[in-house]
Formats: C-alpha cells, structure tokens, sequence
C-alpha cells in the first residue's frame, strides 16, 4: 500500500485516483498508525512553502516522515513536497525545511534570461542523469507548475527540464524520492513513473 | 523549454457533452468520461470541461460526472461554468479539477479573483474572457456573449491578472465559430498587455490556423477549441505532427 501523507496541503484526489490507475492500493491519511503500514510514502504539497512547513510540524508528521525514512522506506516528494525535502527554502524569507538533502529553494524570479513567464507552467521535457526512479524516462514530457526550483542540490539531483536554465526536475538518494513536476497529471509517462516507485 | 498546448473543451449539460462526437470505437459519444480518456490518450495536453447547466439537479449531476472524470484522465483538468462564489471553486476542486476557470462571476464580483487566487494560489485561477469589437474598441461580455458589460477589454484582463489569475483564455466573440482563423489582432493585444500564459479560443477551423497562430504570436501559450475536434475536422495527434514539421514546439 502507498501512504499519502495529507497534512492538509492540496488536493490528494488525483494522486490517490493515479495510484489506484495502476492497481495500487493508496490510502491518504494524517494518522501515523495508518501510514506507518504503508511500505512507501508520498509526501504531496502545493502552496507557499512557509505554510506547508508550519503545518507538517504541527502536524507533527515531520517527525513521522523522518523516522520513516531513516528506517529505509521509500518516500516521494512532489512539487511542494519535493521542495521541502531540502535544507531551507527562500520563498518570501528563510524558511527551513525537513533538510533530508542538501540543497536550496530559490525563486525563479531573476534567474531567468529573456522574457520566460514565471511560473513554469505546461508541459516539458526530462533530461535524465542517473537514478533508479526515472530510469525509463529520459526524454519524456512531463508537466510543472511552479516558480521556485532547488539549487545547490547536485548530489542528489538525477534530472533536470530546460527553462532557459537547468532546472532541478528530480533528485533522489537511497530510498529519497522527489519530483518537481506532477507525475499524477503527467499522462502515460507520469503514471509509468509511479508504477516505478511503486517498485523500488 | 517548455511546449505550446493543444486543449480541447467540452460543454456539459446535465451531466451528458452537448452536440457529442463522432469518433469511431467510442461507444456513448456524449459521454464525458469516455471522451475525457479518449482525448487524454489521443494527445491533449489539458482538458476543460464546461458546465452549461441552469438546473441545481444538473449542476449535482456535472460534479457527479466530473469526479469521475477526474479519477479517469491524468493531465491538468480545468473546469468553467457557474463559478460565482469561493463556494463554487471549492465544489469543483475536491471533485478532481485543477484550475478553475471564471467569466461572468468575475465580472459580478471582482473580488472572486483575487479571494481564490489567494485561497487556493494563482496558478489555479483562469480569468475566461469574452471580448468583441464595439465601436472600434475591445469590450468585455457576459452571460455567454449575450451582454455588453461596457468594459474595455485590456483593461479589465490587467485588472483580473494584478488580481492574481494566472493564466487568461481569450474568446473572440469576433471570430468564434466562424472557422476563418484565431483572431490574432486580439490576440496579439492581450498576450502583450500580461504577463501570464494566454490561451487563444474562438476561430480554429482547420491545422493551418494553429500554425499561423503560434507562428506569429509566439507569445501564446495555447490553442483551444471544440467543434473541430469533437468532429474529426481537426485531429489532435495530426495537428501536433503538423506543428512539429513547422518547428513549433509540442508534446508527442
């Protein structure tokens, strides 16, 4: 079974409807004993990172997410949820994340040549370096919505997506996942990925 | 670098897509869920469905549907049609949707656009405009098409994007169903005026005109239409190899 971490951040109906697409069980709780059965996690979010962060502590599920992944379960960060497997984010002021990687987020705001509209919102390519999750899915169009990206990440990072720049599309190491983009609205190849995860 | 999307939207009367299709191998052509999977696995970037219901039992029935929806088809889904309240953006996106799309209950309630972008982050609000030429200026209907608001059109879609919509779907009164070709003097004015994606709606009759439109607008974002596709005149999957021998970005 995947365990859908819900701290209240988002909409977790199409990540629950993905999963069951490819004939996986999911259960979308904020109770430990729930997901503490689950022998992986998905740790979803959209919004500002200062919110979700708050909530996840006061959820107290930070501390969940952290026992669980130290155990050696795997655990997919996406979008937001990617973003706050990093050290600190600089989104509206200094915010720390759960620090699981190094690396940063940082505004796209400035960093950007030319007159490419933030957020980076549609449909773009992977360009994939190495890891087990996106092993198969070099090349693939994906799909993104955001304006932040993690930067100082390249001992985890194992794709990038060209918006003028290299963007952080996923990271991983060991039994840590994340994706910038939305595998759940990413088609076919959105859902191979997940069948993937499913796997490891 | 991000592709041009290709997205189809279909209206929804009581639960059942109006006009239908004629695709072969569909077995119910006014079914939104079998169209729904049907175009996201025939290459739609984005889908948007459209309630046209008056009736509280049909408005029931289209969130009943779009659920189902929403648990069948795994690109972005964007909903439109009776969005007046946060209430209303609330109903749709715990069935499933990913952006909501508002017209005239933006026009009532200025307010509605910047209350969701707020609530539920920018990305998720579509300001969906209707704009004609009156008196050699762009203005802004409501209720369908049907009435002149007497806004000017630039004006009133730099106030909803300050506001906070993230991404504008510009419907051409002018040329809309007309099948002559997107109207990209209108076009060309708002992709200029903001500064967030613009979706071109109203005209397409046929692939040459969704060359045309990212050819001399690269500023557009998207294409959107109906009829053509709903009727085979226009099928996705070709038009994206049409676009793609003329060096125009796309998902294949």
């Amino acid at each position: 079974m995947v365990g859908i971490v819900d701290y209240g951040v988002g909409n977790l109906f199409s990540l629950g409807s993905s999963f069951r697409a490819i004939g996986r069980e999911a259960a979308v709780s904020s109770d430990p004993e729930v997901l503490a059965k689950a022998d992986r996690l998905v740790l979803p979010g959209v919004g500002a990172f200062r919110d979700a962060a708050q909530k996840l502590r006061a959820s107290g599920l930070d501390k969940f997410v952290k026992e669980q992944t130290a155990a050696g379960k795997p655990m997919l960060g996406i979008c937001l949820g990617m973003q706050l497997l990093f050290e600190e984010s600089h989104e509206y002021g200094v915010h720390r994340g759960l620090g699981l990687l190094p690396g940063r987020v940082v505004a796209m705001d400035g960093r950007l040549p030319g007159e490419l509209k933030i957020p980076h919102m549609g449909w773009n390519r992977l360009q994939v370096s190495r890891g087990r999750l996106l092993k198969d899915a070099d090349g693939q169009y994906v799909y993104f919505v955001h304006s932040f990206f993690a930067e100082g990440c390249e001992e985890a990072l194992s794709a990038v997506t060209d918006y003028g720049i290299p963007i952080t599309a996923a990271v991983e190491k060991d039994n840590l996942f994340g994706c910038q983009f939305h595998p759940e609205k990413s088609g076919a190849a959105g859902l191979s990925i997940l069948r993937t995860f499913c796997e490891l | 670098m991000i592709t041009k999307r290709i997205i189809p939207c279909l209206d929804v009367r009581n639960g059942r897509v109006v006009k239908g299709t004629n695709f072969q191998g569909l077995q119910d052509v006014s079914s939104p869920v079998e169209l729904g999977r049907y175009y996201s696995e025939n290459g739609a970037d984005e889908l948007v469905f459209y309630d046209i219901t008056a009736s509280a039992e049909g408005r029931k029935l289209f969130t009943d549907i779009l659920t189902e929806v929403a648990a069948t088809i795994f690109i972005p889904l964007t909903v439109g049609g009776g969005i007046n309240t946060l209430e209303d953006f609330d109903r749709v996106l715990k069935c499933g949707a990913d952006k909501v799309s508002v017209n005239s209950g933006a026009i009532r309630n200025p307010d509605l656009v910047r209350e969701a972008a707020r609530l539920y982050g920018d990305q998720c609000v579509v300001l969906s405009a209707d704009v004609k030429r009156v008196a050699g200026q762009f203005r802004v209907f409501a209720k369908g098409g049907r009435e002149d608001t007497g806004m000017e059109a630039l004006a009133w879609i730099r106030r909803c994007v300050d506001n906070g919509a993230g991404e504008v779907v510009l419907n051409s009164i002018d040329t809309d169903g007309v099948k002559g070709g997107f109207d990209l003097e209108m076009l060309e004015a708002v992709s200029n005026a903001v500064d967030v994606p613009v979706i071109a709606s109203g005209g397409a009759g046929c692939e040459g005109d969704f060359v045309k439109l990212f050819q001399t607008l690269p500023k557009v974002d998207a294409g959107l239409a109906a009829s053509i596709f709903h009727f085979g005149q226009v099928q996705i999957p070709h038009l994206k190899g049409t676009l793609k021998e003329n060096g125009i970005l796309v998902r294949i």
